[in-house]
């Protein structure tokens, strides 16, 4: 009685053009598999006829060792019998050989280092016309809706507005506290060195009102407000809603982008104004509770520190960090692709381009204003 | 015989340099059923988006009468779109809207109806598409069916010349499927609508078509336009075959 030797095994047998190959043993992935023949090996054939013992293939790993020699072979141009093979794998192998492989290959899946730099750098650049394109589009629709051309859905803006406004005030009341905590901890050390505890009321209320306060709005509308609206116009593109709204003739700008821009406008300078209280009354307790500045005159110390000039320029930054959120939002929503990996993409990337035009115009507008001597 | 409602002259499809289909010239009449036909990745839907405005062609035109839509100016071309509405292949309704919102929107935007019209209008579309009592329901609380359904009524809110569909019978039982080919030639029959289909489900094809198109995907080109009951029987063979499902020709 024959007995299959325990692993994979091969014999190559050449008669003339012919190669003969003949598979035997048991062939599991855990064995290692038989080399092919070299690149000279094939030279002069035109023919391979395959064959194999029964029942040696548990895991299909002949199957896959004998369609790689079939791929090889048919780059050389010979052909193939699979005569000899048990009907199984030689019917896995005609279903396998059926369609040719695809020579038309994507991008390589793990580029290099300067490769990978090369494509962020064409990706960026090639950003660049399409947010100018999205920038005139939506200052296109701003000018219908100044003109009472752009119609969108009343209810939406409210809606909008709601989850913009008041519902961003936990998050908002939170991190602007701690901020006002934070500031007024950092100075009043500092300050408490020359006895002059007094005026943390002064670096909290013009930090948080005039810098901080906008700057942690945005922030905070970067994570929540535009994620969101990456996500939900991404989500459309990928359910077709918004062709839908091109087919009918319906601005998706007027319709998705104008809506959610003026619901943010409308509300980021209230949210800042409201995280600068917020701030000044964290420094307060702080200021008050730990380093032993009175309640009165601490809010006398603010009241004098605190211009209009400091109110308005911390509501104007506000309002453009939120219109830079909204902006960021929808654009990467309308840039979406359509799969669920590309509304996560879609997102991500409203997040961090939100921050880093926040960030960019912090510095401007900060710079700007000093040189105004506003 | 009458000019064609849809005229595709010398049409060629392409992402960047990657040719989807070549020189397509075909015309659909008016109150045909046009079937768009031809395997997997041949360019059926592609085809769809640029005779819907949503993709320029690289080559070629789409007339709609005598209007060249994509020579036509932005303010020309919504107003084409206007004569047609569209069926996407999962309905494509506005998730935050209500079914009735979805019918509605198109009419308020686009005509000057008071709102009893209006609510009218939504619920006796509503109740073509079989879906009569539904005005409140959000897409997210209905079946696929009776999305595309809804997407129907939305579509035929402004009473269009010629409805799209894509891959109308994707993911419905069969029964549902049927009911959607017999709407389809209701439409057609009661209405007068030319209706323009991209599916290769072969039971909806010899039910509802009269005339159709098949795209290749490896000539990158149509090899046969025609009813489909005729391609059948005397079509090329690579069109013959899928007609019959690939059975020995």
């Amino acid at each position: 009685m024959n007995t299959p030797p325990p692993t994979a095994h091969v014999e190559f047998d050449r008669q003339d053009t012919l190669l003969r190959v003949h598979c035997s043993g048991t062939w599991d992935w855990n064995s290692p598999q038989p080399a092919l023949p070299d690149a000279s090996a094939w030279a002069g054939l035109t023919r391979v006829a395959l064959s194999a013992d029964e029942g040696g293939d548990p895991d299909g790993a002949l199957l896959a060792w004998l369609l790689g020699l079939c791929r090889v072979a048919a780059g050389h141009a010979l052909s193939i019998d699979t005569a000899g093979l048990p009907s199984g794998p030689q019917k896995l192998l005609a279903l396998a050989l059926a369609v040719p492989p695809q020579t038309d290959h994507p991008d390589d899946p793990n580029p290099g280092f300067f490769e990978s730099l090369g494509k962020i750098s064409l990706h960026v650049w090639s950003d660049l016309p399409l947010a100018l394109a999205f920038t005139g589009e939506v200052v296109q629709g701003l000018g219908r809706m100044l003109r009472g051309k752009a119609r969108f859905r009343r209810r939406e803006l409210f809606w909008l507005i709601e989850a913009n406004g008041p519902r961003a005030l936990p998050i908002a009341s939170l991190i602007s506290f701690l901020v006002g905590t934070i500031l007024a901890y950092m100075g009043a050390v500092q300050l408490a060195q020359f006895g002059a505890q007094i005026y943390i009321a002064d670096l909290v209320a013009i930090g948080m009102v005039r810098e901080i306060g906008a700057l942690m709005t945005g922030v905070i509308l970067a994570g929540r407000t535009g994620a969101a609206y990456a996500a939900q116009i991404g989500t459309m593109q990928v359910n077709e809603e918004v062709d839908a709204l091109r087919t009918l003739g319906i601005s998706p700008i007027d319709h998705l982008v104008l809506p959610r821009l003026l619901a943010l406008v409308l509300m980021v300078p209230l949210l800042t104004l409201y995280a600068g209280v917020v701030g000044i009354i964290a420094g307060m307790l702080i200021a008050t509770t730990v380093f032993g500045v009175g309640l009165r005159e601490y809010l006398h110390e603010t009241v004098l520190a605190l211009s209009w000039t400091h109110i308005l320029i911390g509501m104007f930054k506000g309002t453009v960090y939120g219109a830079l959120v909204a902006f960021s939002g929808c654009w990467r929503g309308m840039q979406c692709g359509r799969s669920a990996q590309a509304v996560g993409e879609a997102t991500t990337s409203a997040v961090v381009t939100s921050i880093l035009l926040i960030t960019v115009s912090a510095s401007v507008l900060t710079i700007v204003f000093q040189r105004l001597r506003w | 015989m009458t000019s064609p409602i849809i005229s595709v002259r010398n049409l060629t499809m392409a992402y960047s340099d990657n040719v989807i289909q070549h020189d397509l010239s075909f015309d659909v009449q008016q109150g045909d059923i046009f079937v768009i036909m031809g395997g997997s990745g041949c360019g059926k839907s592609t085809l769809l988006r640029h005779l819907i405005g949503l993709q320029r062609p690289a080559t070629g035109s789409v007339s709609y009468g005598q209007d060249d839509f994509w020579a036509a100016s932005p303010d020309a071309q919504d107003q084409l779109k206007r004569r047609f509405g569209v069926l996407f292949q999962a309905g494509a309704l506005w998730s935050s809207l209500t079914l009735a919102e979805n019918v509605a929107l198109p009419l308020e935007e686009f005509t000057a109806l008071s709102r009893e019209a209006i609510r009218a209008i939504i619920a006796t579309k509503l109740a073509l598409v079989g879906l009569a009592g539904f005005e409140n329901y959000y897409p997210a609380e209905i079946s696929g069916g009776m999305k595309k359904r809804a997407a129907l009524a939305r579509a035929m809110a402004l009473n269009p010349d010629i409805l799209f569909f894509d891959e109308p019978s994707a993911g419905l039982d069969p029964l549902s499927s049927r009911r959607l080919d017999d709407l389809i030639l209701q439409l057609r029959d009661s209405l007068g609508t030319t209706i323009v289909l991209v599916t290769h489900e072969l039971p909806s094809i010899f039910a509802v078509a009269n005339n159709s198109v098949f795209l290749d995907a490896d000539t990158k080109t149509m090899i046969a336009t025609g009813d489909p009951k005729t391609l059948a029987q005397h079509g090329p063979d690579g069109v013959r075959s899928f007609l019959s499902r690939g059975e020995p020709l």
